[in-house]
C-alpha cells in the first residue's frame, strides 16, 4: 500500500487485508508489553492542520507502539498560520525524511494533492480532509461492528448482510462518506437519516438509501445505528432552526433508543454531544460501541501504518518522486 | 509603408483556396495567380485563412498583477492562439472603472503592438456593485469603451443592473454579465452534483447561473437594452437564452472553449489546473453548450483567458484560484469540440471567433470578411497538424493550461495585424515594430 487516501478507491481485498491485520495489532495489545519492534527506524509524521486531538493520539498510540519515531506537526502553532504554504511545508518534512506523513487537513482533497504532487516521496496516510473522507475512522467502525458480530472468528469475513443506517449531517460528514464507500464494499446495506438540507443535493451515485424520518429508520431494526456529531454552528447558515428542533426530530433520545432492538450497536464517532444527537442513556449502554471504537482506532491505525512501511517500499530509481526531490535539494 | 505579403493557396474560412494579397495595412487583392513586386511570399497551401480572432473576454492583469501577466504578455499569448484584437477585463487593480484607466490599458496594448487590445470597464465603481462607474467617461474617452463587464463578480443588485442596462443605451453600450447569484455560491469550490457529493467540495449550482440570466433578459426585455451574459455554462442556460432570443430580447451569450470541452470528472484528482469559474459541468452541459453554439444559440466563443502564479495553482484545491490560460489553445480546443464533431464549419468558426464578437463589441476594423479593402487582420491554420499541448505552446506569462499534455489538433501557423505578421510559421514574431 503506497498511501491511504480514501475508501471510495479501496478494493475489497485490501479493506479486509487492513481489518485482518488490525486483528493481529489487537491481540498485541492484550500483552502486558504492547510495544513491538515493527517500526523501528521509521519516522511518522502527524501534521495536522486541524485541531484534533483524539485523532492525532490515536495515529501517535498506533505509531510508538510499533517503535516509530513520532513528530507531531501541529499547522496552527506553526509557520502556516503565517501563510506557508502545503508546497513548503511538505518539502520541509520531506527535507527531514518523514517515512509516513498522517495529515489532517480543513480543505477536501488536501491529503491526495500531498501525495500526487511530487513535493515529498513519503507514504500519505488521511486523517480526515475537509467534509470529504475520512478512511481510518471508516475502517474502525467497520472493524469494529465485524468484532462484535463475530468476536474472535472475525478474520476474513466481510460485512455481507448487515444494514447499517448513519444519522446526522452527511453533507459536511467525512465520516459518512468514508462509510459509505467502505460499509458498500464490504456488502453492507446502508441508510442515511438526516434533515434534506444536510443531505447533498445529488446523492443519486451513491451506494445508499436516503430517508428523513429517524423513527421509521429505528422500526427497520438497523444492525448499527451510526449517530453523527452536529455542529453547532451549521444552525445559523438555516440548514436547521435549532438545537432543540434538531434533536427532537433526529436525535437519539431516550424514546427511540428505547423502541431500538436490543441487537442494534450505538456508533458514534466522538466527540459526542451529549443531550443533543444522542442521549446518555445510549451512550452509556452494553449496545455503545463508542469505546471499543476508541480501543480499535488504534489497532486499525497500526495496521495502516504497519501496510504503508513495513512492506515493499518504492526504491528511490522507481520513485516517480525522485527527480523533484533530488532538485529540492 | 509596411512590407507587402503575398499568402498563396490558403483555403478562405474552409472554402475555394485563393492568393491574398495585403499592403498598406489592408487586404489589397484577393484571387488565384497573384504577384507583386517585392512582396514577401508566404506558401500558404493546405492552410485555412480566418479574420483574425477576436476574444471578448481575456484578463490581462496589468496594472496590479504583474506576476501573473501583462498586456505584452498576454498580447504575445493572444497573436500566438491566432488572435488580433482582445477585449480586456477590468478587474485589474486599479480597476479599470474610469476613462484613466481604461486609457492606460489601451496605451499599453499599443506599446506592445501585437494586437488590438480594447478595454472594458467596469459597471461599477470599483466592481463592488454599489454605483455606477463613470461608464460614460469611459465611453467617450480614447478607448472608447462600449462594453462594461464587472466579471469576476456578479451585478447581483437588480436595481443597480437595470440602471446599467438602460444607462448604456446612450452609446450602443452592452453589459456583459458574469451571470453568479452570489449568496447561493458561496464558498463554492465546483459544480454541484455527484461528483462534488463524492468529493465534499461546496457546490455551485447550475441554477445559480440561470436565475441570473432569467432575471437579466428580462430587464433587457423591459428596459429595451443589450446584454451579453459571459461564460455560459449549463444546459438550463442554453435554454433561457434561446426563449429570450426567440421573444425578441437583444441577448448575445459566449461559451468559453473549456466549457465546450471539459466535464467535471476533471476535478477528482483535486488538480487545481481545473479550477475555474464558472466550473466545469457535466457532460450533458458540454453537450448542450456544443448544440447552442452550433444553431446560433450562443453567438460566440470567448477564452475567458485567466492567468494565474505557479503558487495559485500549486496547492490545495480549496486555496486555488480561479480561471485558465486559453488564448493560444482556443482555435485548437474549438476545432476539436466543434469542427470534428461536425458542428460547425470553418465559416461557422470564422463567425463566433471573430465577425460576432467583434460586433457585439462595436470594434472597428475587426472580424470583417476577408475581401478587398478589409483590414489585414488574418489568421492561417493548418488544420491537419496537432501533437501534444505542452509547455513550449504557451507564450504568456503565466502556465495554468488545463490542456498541458493533452492531444489538440490543429497548429496556428500565421497571424497578421494591422497588415503586419506576428506569428511567421508558428513563431512569435517579436521583431513587429510598435
Amino acid at each position: 500500500m503506497r498511501h491511504l487516501l480514501d475508501t471510495k478507491t479501496l478494493s475489497r481485498d485490501d479493506a479486509l487485508q487492513i481489518l485482518d491485520v488490525a486483528e493481529d495489532m489487537a491481540d498485541t495489545q492484550r500483552r502486558e508489553v504492547k510495544k513491538l519492534p515493527t517500526l523501528r527506524g521509521k519516522t511518522v509524521v502527524n501534521l495536522f492542520f486541524e485541531d484534533s486531538t483524539r485523532t492525532r493520539i490515536s495515529f501517535e498510540a498506533a505509531a510508538k507502539r510499533l517503535s516509530a519515531d513520532v513528530i507531531n506537526f501541529s499547522a496552527k502553532g506553526s509557520s502556516v498560520s503565517k501563510g506557508e504554504s502545503l508546497q513548503d511545508t511538505a518539502q520541509t518534512l520531506q527535507a527531514m525524511a518523514a517515512d509516513a506523513v498522517v495529515i489532517r487537513h480543513g480543505a477536501s482533497g488536501a491529503p491526495r494533492t500531498l501525495a500526487t504532487s511530487g513535493w515529498i516521496s513519503a507514504g500519505v496516510v488521511n486523517a480526515g480532509d475537509g467534509t470529504h473522507e475520512h478512511p481510518t475512522q471508516a475502517l474502525l467502525d467497520a472493524f469494529t461492528m465485524r468484532k462484535r458480530r463475530y468476536g474472535a472468528d472475525s478474520r476474513g469475513r466481510d460485512l455481507e448482510g448487515f444494514r447499517v443506517t448513519i444519522v446526522g449531517d452527511i453533507l459536511h460528514s467525512r465520516v459518512a462518506r468514508s462509510n459509505v464507500w467502505l460499509l458498500h464494499t464490504l456488502g453492507a446495506e446502508i441508510t442515511l437519516v438526516a434533515p434534506p438540507t444536510l443531505i447533498p443535493q445529488d446523492v443519486t451515485a451513491w451506494p445508499a438509501r436516503v430517508g428523513y424520518d429517524l423513527d421509521e429508520a429505528i422500526a427497520d431494526a438497523p444492525d448499527a445505528l451510526m449517530m453523527l456529531r452536529i455542529q453547532l454552528e451549521r444552525m445559523n447558515a438555516s440548514y436547521f432552526p435549532t438545537e432543540r428542533e434538531y434533536s427532537r426530530c433526529w436525535g437519539l433520545d431516550p424514546e427511540r433508543f428505547a423502541a431500538l432492538p436490543q441487537s442494534t450497536m450505538v456508533m458514534h464517532p466522538g466527540p459526542m454531544n451529549r443531550g443533543l444527537e444522542i442521549c446518555a442513556e445510549a451512550a452509556d449502554s452494553p449496545r455503545s460501541t463508542v469505546l471499543d471504537q476508541v480501543t480499535n482506532g488504534v489497532s486499525v491505525r497500526m495496521a495502516a501504518l504497519y501496510l504503508l512501511l513495513a512492506g515493499e517500499r518504492p526504491t528511490p530509481v522507481d520513485d516517480e518522486n525522485t527527480a523533484k526531490k533530488e532538485d529540492a535539494r | 509603408m509596411t512590407e507587402s505579403l503575398l499568402f498563396r493557396g490558403a483555403s478562405i474560412e474552409g472554402g475555394a483556396p485563393a492568393d491574398i494579397l495585403v499592403e498598406d495595412g489592408r487586404i489589397a487583392e484577393v484571387g488565384s495567380g497573384l504577384s507583386r513586386a517585392g512582396a514577401r511570399v508566404v506558401d500558404a497551401q493546405g492552410l485555412i485563412a480566418l479574420p483574425g480572432l477576436v476574444d471578448l473576454h481575456t484578463h490581462l492583469r496589468e496594472p496590479g498583477y504583474e506576476a501573473s501577466e501583462t498586456v505584452l504578455t498576454g498580447s504575445r499569448a493572444a497573436a500566438t492562439g491566432g488572435y488580433t484584437a482582445v477585449f480586456a477585463m477590468p478587474n485589474t487593480s486599479p480597476v479599470a472603472d474610469t476613462a484613466g484607466v481604461v486609457e492606460q490599458e489601451l496605451a499599453l496594448g499599443e506599446a506592445a503592438g501585437l494586437v488590438t487590445v480594447q478595454p472594458i470597464g467596469a459597471v461599477t465603481v470599483g466592481q463592488k456593485g454599489e454605483r455606477l462607474a463613470e461608464i460614460g467617461a469611459m465611453a467617450a474617452s480614447r478607448a472608447g469603451v462600449r462594453v462594461f463587464s464587472d466579471d469576476g463578480f456578479c451585478v447581483w443588485d437588480p436595481l443597480i443592473m437595470r440602471r446599467a442596462l438602460e444607462y448604456v443605451k446612450a452609446f450602443d453600450g452592452v453589459i456583459a454579465q458574469h451571470a453568479q447569484d452570489p449568496r447561493l455560491t458561496e464558498g463554492a469550490q465546483m459544480n454541484e452534483g455527484t461528483v462534488s457529493a463524492e468529493l465534499g467540495l461546496a457546490g455551485w449550482p447550475a441554477m445559480a447561473e440561470e436565475s441570473i440570466i432569467a432575471r437579466d433578459v428580462l430587464l433587457a426585455e423591459h428596459v429595451g437594452s443589450r446584454l451579453h451574459v459571459c461564460h455560459l455554462s449549463t444546459a438550463g442556460s442554453v435554454d433561457l437564452i434561446r426563449w429570450a432570443k426567440k421573444r425578441g430580447v437583444a441577448v448575445t451569450a459566449e461559451v468559453t472553449p473549456h466549457h465546450l470541452l471539459l466535464t467535471e470528472d476533471l476535478v477528482r484528482g483535486y488538480d487545481a489546473r481545473f479550477k475555474v469559474n464558472p466550473p466545469l459541468r457535466r457532460d450533458e452541459d458540454v453537450q448542450a453548450v456544443r448544440e447552442g453554439l452550433a444553431d446560433g444559440t450562443i453567438d460566440i466563443v470567448a477564452t475567458d483567458h485567466a492567468p494565474h502564479p505557479a503558487e495559485a495553482k500549486s496547492c490545495e484545491w480549496q486555496a486555488a484560484a480561479n480561471g485558465m490560460v486559453g488564448l493560444e489553445s482556443a482555435l485548437r480546443v474549438v476545432h476539436t469540440a466543434m469542427v470534428q464533431t461536425g458542428m460547425l464549419g470553418w465559416a461557422d468558426v470564422a463567425r463566433v471567433m471573430s465577425h460576432t464578437p467583434a460586433q457585439i463589441g462595436r470594434l472597428a476594423g475587426h472580424g470583417r470578411p476577408i475581401a478587398v479593402g478589409e483590414p489585414a487582420e488574418l489568421t492561417f491554420y493548418d488544420a491537419a497538424a496537432g501533437g501534444v499541448f505542452a509547455r513550449d505552446d504557451l507564450r504568456g506569462r503565466s502556465v495554468n493550461s488545463p490542456y498541458l499534455g493533452r492531444e489538440l489538433p490543429g497548429s496556428v501557423r500565421w497571424t497578421v495585424h494591422a497588415g503586419r505578421i506576428t506569428v511567421a510559421d508558428g513563431a512569435l514574431n517579436e521583431e513587429v515594430p510598435a
